[in-house]
């Protein structure tokens, strides 16, 4: 069973169909990836996945557990985490802090363990006693997948983490994310960068004007005539 | 059938003038995000202005109106909007909202310093006095039609400028996307500005309206613009014709009830519980229920970067801080006369109400303009529970009170912003108006509230009671950097800097403000409830609630030294106005003068202070030099060289003004600047010094002003001559990378504004 399902979801603002009837699905252990042009309605989607925003029509289930209608927290509890596109970081506090709330709110009963080894493994030991508003963007991001994996989640939604990384940064990221999946978690990525979609996904669903127009392993999609069109206009 | 006929025309003239307010309240709050809560004080001041140039100069009343409505309503608007509201892009929604306070708090002040209320003044005159025309049998004053009249062109002018005009058009682009209509060539600033004096001369519009419909009286006209919130509320603060009817059900509702409520099947009380508030309160209900029916507000995203400062505060620092004022208050309470003793208990009062602001709005984010309104019901709960006094029955009415908090607070969470802050304010309106009001609480007039009776310890005299109220104020004060140092504290700040990310994290955003809420509504309780004195209704108030708010927001409502300089401040205030009579008018003004200034240092006076210490942070040589210059001041006043109050000056001058500017002089690299810097500094302290105070000013109040100007004078003096660096205007931006590369830290600035990586 897939771990996150997200079936014929509806998102309407006013007369402005966001989001038109998007089915697509995440798996335990695996890297999906969610691309499309800007204004696909990428955002959106994670923000109905977080609960952030009421879907107009459609379902979203998570290990076959119907959580539509579930309060963002509530979802949190039963294994969601998201970062943001827009940073949402904790701006005041440092950003060890910021990672500590994250498991405080999960929780955990080994929280100054469990923050020290994330600032490790994400590589933010220099910077933890800074606040975290005065980082660059590069180590702003980081900061929020650190804050997200400080739940435990089962389901990290990862919303173009790479933009503002350096290559080096991001070919770490890309790491990150294959040893996260290799853990067992399942991991939904929309980026840009297409180098590193490619890289590290292992199902690719490719959304355009709010709908799934192609989905399928990164060498079934660089072939797909459907997402050229889609990305170039390409006729 | 008549009357049903009289009472709607006059419902729907009283709706027309909440209609007029409202606009005004919406074009302001949609191109600019400022809700201006002093909307209503400024329709109260072109009343005012429009009286003194039609009656009391005797000018006609045609160039009265057109100079009030067309010259001076628009020029004050756009001041407001260059002086005071342009500081405000990249604040809080709590700076933004406490500035709109200050600027109520200002025009009230100045409305009593030229109209004192003691004057006599003529009768405002309606327009054509005494002539009516006969509409269906029912004499309609002329007065009236023109309110219609001007109802129903202001609706149609807006609709015109704003769907017909090029100005019209950039104001409706603003709303949507500020820095996008800049990049296309309109000015948002200019659109403000026209936005602000547009609204100024609606408001001057309903107050003078009104002022003919009721009397000059600055408080009604001032409460107005809650009438005015209902309207705009129901309206979602953008909808023009939907404020448009709510502020005629408003006016209907208000003209019925006066209709109706005298008729015998008309209840009179319920439960025992008088409904003589409640006309007053109708406004206040239906912006209550119009706030309560808004559907929940989204979570929002989308970065705000905070300019406010916000540091853990070590124990270290608490704990000594806690300490050193319960001995100063000891220490000074014995020097100070009776009158003062009660001045400066009052200001720890007004500290604790601070104090209960500081969990709630400085660290999660949460604004409240109720926090006096928790006092008064935690002074009747420790006054009606038995037990006299003693500190059972005070735990039980700060319990209560909280539970209170947390029960009331549970339905307007839904809400959040701005709207979060009008319930409260229609909270706090609703208890004085249906709660403080009955012969159940505040029977006749006052109460009294049983001193607290502390083990061992006798607390009668005001004495007792300041260093008592100084003692609680350290102990909950230690409280509340227990909590900002806790779990809860970090759950508080995340609440306030990202809700969505909080949430999506996992927490239960509600219940975090529940707790938000009861914790300060238990601190605001411990306020009322340590009163020791009679109290009356008025104390807590709404209108008084502003000035506290304003005033901890002032001080640094994020941290607990803020709320003591901002509750001490507004209680000193008052003890300027009592000790120097030629500064009363000075002192009506000076809260909403102060808060005014908050654009430009939103953390708080509080936190600049410690921050101007804050680079003497381990370099002990030059804390030993400030500790040697104390010494020596000290042993100048042992020698008889220095009198008492010149050694009081000469201590705030070296601590507060000197003190802060040594590591600057230690820095400075330039000689000449360096030694100017000390002589200027020497100067300034021979002046502190050498002259007797004792003798050269009689009354203590001119001498604490003395040293407020010395300390401005000779610390911002000193750091202005110490300033490191080459004197020359900054580099312009295209400069740099080219004649010389980029430091770190603009690269990390770039990197942060570009959202990319260099």
């Amino acid at each position: 069973m897939a771990l996150l399902y997200v079936d014929q979801v509806m998102v309407r603002f006013g007369g402005v169909m966001a989001v038109s009837g998007a089915t697509f699905m995440a798996h335990a252990g695996e890297v999906t990836g969610l691309i499309g042009p800007n204004g696909a309605g990428k955002t959106t989607l994670f923000n109905v996945i977080t609960g952030i925003q009421e879907p107009t029509a459609g379902a979203v289930s998570l290990d076959g557990e119907d959580i539509t209608h579930l309060a963002p927290h509530k979802r949190a509890h039963r294994g969601v985490a998201r970062t943001f596109q827009r940073l949402e970081l904790f701006s005041s506090l440092s950003v060890r802090d910021n990672i500590r709330v994250a498991a405080e709110l999960a929780m955990l009963t080994n929280v100054s363990s469990t923050v020290d080894s994330l600032l490790e493994r994400v590589g933010l030991g220099e910077v933890a006693d800074r606040v975290a508003g005065d980082l660059p963007t590069g180590s702003a991001r980081l900061v929020e997948i650190a804050r997200a994996l400080a739940t435990k989640p089962r389901l990290l939604l990862l919303d173009e983490p790479a933009s503002g990384l350096s290559d080096i940064e991001s070919e770490h990221l890309g790491r990150l994310l294959r040893s996260l999946a290799a853990e067992g978690l399942g991991v939904l990525l929309v980026e840009h960068d297409m180098d590193l979609v490619m890289r590290v996904c292992d199902h690719i669903f490719v959304l355009d004007l709010g709908v799934v127009i192609a989905d399928g392993t990164p060498d079934e999609i660089r072939a797909d005539q459907r997402v050229l069109e889609a990305y170039l206009g390409a006729s | 059938m008549q009357e049903l006929l009289t009472f709607t025309i006059i419902g729907l003239s009283t709706g027309a003038i909440y209609a007029v307010v409202a606009s005004g309240l919406v074009v302001t709050y949609t191109t600019s995000g400022i809700f201006n809560l002093a909307h209503g004080a400024t329709g109260m001041l072109a009343a005012f202005t429009y009286w003194q140039l039609r009656f009391d100069w005797n000018l006609p009343a045609p160039l009265a109106l057109f100079l009030t409505l067309f010259v001076l309503a628009p020029l004050f608007g756009i001041l407001t909007e260059r002086v005071v509201m342009r500081g405000l892009q990249g604040t809080t929604e709590v700076v933004r909202l406490s500035v709109t306070v200050a600027l109520f708090a200002f025009m009230i002040g100045l409305a009593n310093w030229i109209w004192p209320s003691d004057s006599s003044r003529e009768a405002f005159l309606k327009f054509f006095e005494g002539n009516s025309v006969s509409i269906g049998g029912i004499n309609v004053s002329w007065h009236r039609i023109i309110t219609f009249l001007c109802a129903i062109l202001v609706a149609v002018l807006l609709r015109v400028v704003l769907y017909r005009t090029r100005m019209g058009v950039a104001m409706r682009a603003v709303v949507d996307d500020r820095s996008l209509t800049e990049l296309n060539g309109a000015r948002p600033y200019r659109v403000s500005m026209f936005a602000w004096a547009i609204s100024a001369s609606l408001a001057a519009l309903a107050g003078i309206l009104l002022a003919g419909e009721q009397q000059l009286n600055i408080e009604p006209l001032v409460l107005l613009v809650i009438n005015a919130y209902a309207a705009a509320i129901i309206g979602g603060l953008k909808n023009l014709p939907l404020t448009f009817a709510g502020a005629a059900v408003l006016g209907l509702l208000d003209a019925y009830y006066l209709a109706y409520s005298d008729s015998s099947w008309f209840p009179q009380s319920v439960f025992g519980f008088s409904l003589s508030g409640v006309r007053a309160s109708i406004p206040t209900i239906v912006l209550f229920v119009a706030l309560l029916a808004r559907p929940q507000s989204r979570l929002k995203t989308g970065v705000v970067r905070f300019r406010e400062e916000s540091r853990v505060p070590s124990w270290s620092t608490a704990i000594l801080g806690a300490v050193s004022l319960v001995v100063i208050v000891i220490g000074i309470s014995g020097m100070l006369t009776r009158a003062n003793t009660l001045l400066l208990l009052n200001g720890f009062t007004f500290a604790i109400v601070a104090l209960s602001l500081v969990p709630l709005t400085g660290y999660a984010g949460q604004m409240s303009l109720a926090p006096l309104t928790f006092a008064g019901l935690g002074a009747i709960a420790m006054a009606k529970l038995p037990g006299d006094g003693n500190l059972l029955t005070f735990v039980a009415a700060v319990v209560i009170v909280a539970v209170v908090g947390a029960v009331v607070a549970l339905p307007a969470l839904r809400l959040s912003g701005i709207y979060l802050a009008l319930s409260t304010a229609a909270f706090a309106v609703l208890v004085s108006k249906l709660v403080f009001n009955q012969r159940q609480t505040f029977q006749t007039g006052n109460i009294a509230v049983p001193v607290l009776d502390v083990p061992f310890v006798d607390i009668g005299s005001p004495r007792s009671r300041l260093v008592l109220a100084a003692v609680a104020f350290s102990i909950l004060g230690l409280g509340v950097v227990a909590v900002r140092r806790s779990r809860l504290g970090r759950r508080f700040i995340a609440l306030k800097d990202s809700p969505a990310a909080a949430a999506t994290l996992g927490m239960n955003l509600t219940q975090t403000k529940v707790i938000a809420f009861a914790m300060s509504a238990g601190i605001g309780a411990c306020a009322g409830a340590l009163a020791g004195d009679k109290v009356s209704p008025q104390h807590y108030d709404f209108t008084q609630s502003l000035p506290v708010v304003l005033l901890a927001v002032v001080g640094g409502v994020g941290t607990v030294g803020g709320a003591l300089f901002g509750g001490l401040l507004l209680g000193g205030n008052s003890i300027l106005a009592s000790v120097v009579p030629s500064l009363k008018n000075v002192s009506k003004i000076l809260p909403g003068t102060i808060g005014i200034t908050l654009g430009r240092n939103p953390s708080g006076a509080a936190v600049q202070t410690a921050e101007s210490f804050r680079s003497l942070q381990n370099r002990w040589g030059l804390i030993g030099v400030s500790g040697v210059g104390a010494i020596a001041i000290w042993a100048l006043t042992a020698a008889d060289v220095l009198s008492h109050w010149s050694f009081v000056v000469t201590g705030v001058v070296w601590f507060l003004a000197v003190t802060p500017n040594l590591p600057a002089i230690a820095d400075c690299t330039h000689t000449a600047r360096r030694v100017s810097t000390i002589v200027y500094l020497a100067v300034g302290l021979v002046v502190a010094g050498g002259i007797d105070w004792s003798t050269a000013l009689d009354v203590t109040g001119q001498r604490l002003v003395t040293v407020v100007v010395l300390v401005a004078v000779i610390g911002l003096g000193g750091r202005r001559l110490s300033e490191n660096g080459p004197r020359v205007p900054k580099d312009s931006p295209d400069v740099i990378g080219l004649d010389r590369s980029f430091t770190g830290e603009e690269i990390e600035r770039a990197e942060r504004e570009l959202r990319v990586s260099i």
